[in-house]
């Protein structure tokens, strides 16, 4: 119960509060460049859920087995081929390149698969899945995944996957409410020099300030859970809630 | 193939204004959004940006021979994934406190637009010498775009500028949190890319009018 109240938080906290978008700041570029119509953000969205999820899986496998240090599946090669058994194995040098590979790989992978099973959704997606090699959103997951595969707070399997399919949720849920108002935008008079990406950034200051109300939500509903399934006084949230707006802080 | 095109210095120039990378061709705003709440920060981040711009583009221009048009994206992206392992690695090693405010924010330089744009509309097809003034260029225009954005927030919300205090208002009194907060960075980078816009077409609309004016003695005549 305990595992279920944390992970519907860290997924409440990712899509919500910390925003890729708008909190974080990655994925920009589609978010500016593919928020034109509500269903071409729409498919933008879900073809970065979709490569976030299996880069997420693949990357904490990797980072798990293979690059951290001390990683079971390197050391036992290190040992097999006659390495000394003192020495720890560490390839965390390795990481941003693997990763990389990881996501040009997740892409490929994914363009194949639903280019043969499901040719309307590859028509769909158009021209976005290459793009999506080179969104930040993504490689910044896998980056998450490197902090708390190794870090202090331990992510299994299954809450890398919930954070990385909440937060394709955030990232769609942003890109499409910019899409419906820039939809909308056509027929506003917008002062020529802020036409483009100019008034596109200031309507997501904004939003990123409308989302900003969401800052706390999560400490409230864990409150309300713990309370209602314990009957205990409610708990202090160790997990996301009064993150400081600073970005993120990167254990090494 | 390194013939024709800009030469060298009109490259290293168009870097810095005509094609500005932030507020012309609207490329890399994810870091210059997220590190743009200090100078400090900002200007790290643009020295990393064109310590990675000028080796991977100088290695990409030494490769572009080799280069085969459906895997060039993956080995840019590589050739920049080494080069910013190393820029990663130096600032964690030097700068230890730098390193942990920017986060993730400096492997994310793998993925800036930027990089990928100059590897592919110059590296891959000139030679190393305007490559590399060419990235010089856009490095600079990438720092210069990004101490603009660091002066307002920096200034509005923390009234310091390089962690100096300005001495106008008492420090933790009055902050305009919002400017150092993620909303301040999307409205200063919208404003300031509008002004930016707007003195470039009053400025073309000045010189439009100068060459009218030096045709109509012609056509009175």
């Amino acid at each position: 119960m305990d595992y279920l109240i944390n992970i519907l938080l860290l997924a409440v906290g990712t899509a919500l509060i910390n925003n890729f978008i708008l909190h974080y700041f990655v994925g920009i570029c589609p978010f500016i460049g593919v928020s034109r119509r509500v269903d071409m953000a729409f498919g933008m969205g879900a073809a970065v859920t979709f490569v976030m999820t299996v880069a997420v899986l693949l990357s904490w496998l990797l980072t798990g087995y293979i690059l951290q240090p001390g990683a079971p599946l390197s050391t036992w090669l290190w040992r097999t081929f006659g390495g000394d058994a003192s020495v720890t194995v560490d390839l965390t040098i390795l990481n941003y390149i693997v990763y990389i590979f990881v996501i040009a790989f997740a892409v490929q992978l994914v363009e194949m698969y639903v280019r043969k099973f499901f040719p309307p959704l590859y028509k769909a997606f158009g021209v976005f899945l290459p793009l999506i090699t080179t969104n930040c959103a993504i490689l910044f997951a896998c980056l998450e995944i490197m902090k708390h595969v190794g870090g202090a707070q331990y992510w299994d399997i299954g809450t890398s996957l919930v954070y990385a399919v909440a937060g394709g949720a955030g990232f769609t849920l942003a890109i499409v409410i910019m899409a419906g108002i820039r939809e909308e935008l056509d027929h506003a008079d917008v002062p020529k020099p802020l036409h483009g990406p100019g008034i596109t950034l200031i309507i997501a200051g904004i939003l990123a300030l409308a989302f900003m109300g969401f800052t706390g939500v999560d400490k409230n509903l864990r409150a309300k859970l713990v309370k209602d399934d314990s009957g205990a006084p409610a708990a202090k949230s160790p997990q996301k809630a009064q993150k400081p707006a600073a970005p993120a802080i990167m254990e090494q | 193939m390194s013939n024709g095109g800009p030469t060298a210095f009109e490259r290293f120039i168009n870097g810095i204004l005509p094609e500005n990378p932030v507020y012309r061709q609207v490329l890399g705003t994810c870091p210059t959004l997220a590190v743009t709440n200090g100078m400090r920060s900002g200007m790290t981040m643009a020295a990393a940006v064109l310590f990675v711009m000028i080796c991977s583009n100088i290695i990409v221009s030494l490769i572009r021979g080799l280069l085969r048009p459906h895997l060039r994206i993956l080995v840019f992206t590589l050739t920049i994934a080494t080069f910013v392992t190393v820029a990663d690695r130096v600032l964690a090693a030097y700068m230890y406190d730098m390193s942990r405010q920017l986060g993730p924010y400096i492997p994310l330089i793998i993925v800036n637009c930027i990089i990928i744009c100059r590897c592919e509309v110059c590296a891959s097809k000139q030679g190393v010498w305007r490559s590399a003034w060419d990235a010089i260029g856009q490095g600079l225009g990438f720092a210069l775009a990004l101490a603009s954005i660091c002066t307002v927030r920096e200034v509005l919300g923390n009234g310091t500028w390089f962690d100096i205090p300005l001495g106008w208002h008492n420090a933790d009194q009055y902050k305009w949190i919002v400017m150092i907060l993620p909303p301040g960075a999307f409205i200063t980078l919208g404003v300031l890319m509008g002004l930016v816009n707007w003195f470039g077409e009053s400025r073309a609309r000045k010189q439009a009018r100068a060459a009218q004016a030096q045709l109509e003695p012609v056509e009175a005549r």
